[in-house]
């Protein structure tokens, strides 16, 4: 190798090394600036985590879950297995869930905390759309409750507002969406299934629906939900209880 | 060096004296820098998703056809292995443990990583006649007679002549552009359509396939066949000369090259 060609690669390497640091700089900052970041981005498989939410975000901010037709319904619904239903949740079963309260606190105008009842007697839509868990399996249902957003309109959120974390009544099991899908049209609180009232096996009475994700992103049981800015302030600050478990917190793909 | 087949021979053997010399001139690699690197790194992507897509299969080893797919509906075909999951019905009194939040991690990440070098490859495979130097067969070899030539000399275990090592025979050249062009598009299609949220914005994507399910056992059959390349990839590197082939697709140098230096 002459000099030339060795001054010329090293020119060269130190050129692409400084435009790749810079690119990624800037990269980083408009990420940021767009949501496209999750919170569980760092660790060895924070690259791919990142790159799936932000590529997805990017695509398919927007988009709709498909619909299907009646006949499309896998009958019967598949409920698979949840976990060990804790005294706080027999004991409002025994009542009929009558006392069943969704809260609602955080970056809020008018805290609120709402009944069954209240939230069947807002607007309620029904959806026929595919449930898809992350081990492989799938099935279609149709789907009943009220969209988050008229919540989140009901009760005000600030602008600043970045998350919606959302907990079951099993205190080890939570989890967040950024504002695309809690705003998302097709993102329920799911209270009804085939024209029935939400099976305890499939999540009632009350249950996180969100179509564009995988199934353990559905939460069961839903008794609160908190508005935030920041996921730091939530368990190990990874977005969710699904990293900490070694789950990805976004679970688009 | 253990040669695979009947035929013991020292290092080197391989390189018959009759094969005329190569003109000293030919200084280039036998593999390009670029097709070095990328094989490697896809090397490794394809092993990372091949162990981390199998433990994702073990938590369903059920395969069904259509949209609907579960404990509930009857399947198109099992597989006879316990699962790491209790309520699937496998016939095994036990559960593995649950691998799928590492192995989902590391199967994107692998991805990723295999498509953005794959991409590379495909641009600077274009750009510098790659594709139509190294992998495109000659017409002449596309013959009936030519093919059944190959295919017989594959058939005989023949060890390949020193040709072998400078450049790509026809049926090589055909089983590498159905990897590069059908299989490896085939694997990431039927994997993007099992995304929720890529179907979303591109849902012919899976209707076109049949729906989610069947997405899914495609997904598993394109695996299955680059499984199978993958076998007889390193069978056939193995028959020709396990040290030689490696140290070409490592260095860019073959036997013949490195004797003359």
């Amino acid at each position: 190798m002459t000099d030339l060609s060795r001054r010329k690669l090293i020119v060269t390497g130190l050129a692409a090394t400084a435009a790749g640091v810079t690119g990624l700089a800037v990269t980083s900052r408009i990420a940021q600036e767009y949501g496209l970041v999750p919170p569980d981005h760092g660790g060895i498989y924070g690259l791919g985590e990142t790159l799936n939410y932000a590529s997805q975000r990017l695509l398919a901010r927007h988009s709709l879950a498909r619909e299907f037709p009646q006949s499309q319904i896998s009958r019967p619904p598949f409920a698979n297995e949840i976990p060990p239903l804790n005294d706080a949740f027999k004991r409002l079963q025994a009542g009929g869930f009558a006392d069943w309260r969704l809260t609602v606190d955080g970056m809020v105008d008018r805290p609120a905390s709402f009944s069954l009842s209240q939230l069947r007697s807002y607007p309620s839509r029904s959806q026929i759309t595919q449930l898809a868990c992350e081990e492989g399996w799938s099935y279609v249902a149709e789907w009943a409750g009220v969209p988050l957003s008229h919540i989140l309109d009901v009760v005000g959120i600030h602008p600043q507002a970045r998350y919606i974390v959302y907990f079951s009544i099993d205190p080890d099991w939570w989890d967040s969406i950024d504002m695309a899908d809690a705003m998302h049209p097709q993102t329920f609180l799911a209270y009804g299934l085939n024209g029935n009232e939400l099976p305890v096996g499939n999540g009632g009475p009350l249950r996180m629906r969100l179509p564009r994700q995988l199934g353990y992103k559905n939460v069961k049981f839903i008794t609160h939900l908190t508005v935030t800015d920041n996921m730091k302030e939530f368990g190990s600050g990874l977005g969710s209880a699904s990293p900490e478990g070694g789950y990805a917190w976004y679970a688009g793909i | 060096m253990a040669r695979l087949g009947s035929v013991e021979a020292p290092l080197g053997a391989g390189v018959p004296s009759s094969v005329p010399a190569i003109p000293a001139t030919t200084a280039t690699s036998r593999h390009s820098a670029l097709v070095r690197i990328t094989h490697w790194i896809t090397t490794l992507c394809f092993l990372a998703l091949l162990v981390s897509g199998a433990e994702i299969v073990i938590s369903h080893p059920r395969f069904y056809w259509g949209e609907n797919g579960n404990d509930l509906t009857p399947t198109l075909f099992k597989l006879p292995i316990p699962s790491s999951r209790a309520l699937v019905p496998t016939g095994y009194g036990y559960v593995l443990p649950d691998q799928n939040g590492w192995s989902r991690y590391l199967h994107f990440q692998a991805a990723w990583i295999a498509v953005l070098t794959g991409l590379l490859y495909m641009v600077f495979g274009f750009l510098t006649g790659h594709f139509r130097k190294d992998l495109i067969p000659a017409k002449a070899d596309l013959s009936w007679r030519g093919l059944f030539a190959a295919i017989a000399t594959h058939l005989r275990f023949e060890r390949p002549d020193q040709s072998g090592a400078e450049s790509y025979n026809v049926l090589q050249r055909s089983t590498y552009l159905l990897v590069i062009f059908v299989l490896f598009p085939l694997v990431i299609w039927t994997g993007l359509a099992m995304s929720p949220a890529f179907v979303s914005a591109v849902p012919a994507s899976v209707t076109l396939l049949g729906g989610r399910q069947s997405a899914r056992t495609l997904h598993f059959f394109v695996s299955l066949a680059l499984l199978l390349f993958l076998i007889v990839h390193v069978v056939m590197v193995g028959l020709a000369g396990f040290k030689s082939r490696t140290r070409a697709m490592i260095t860019g140098r073959t036997g013949a090259q490195l004797e003359r230096t």
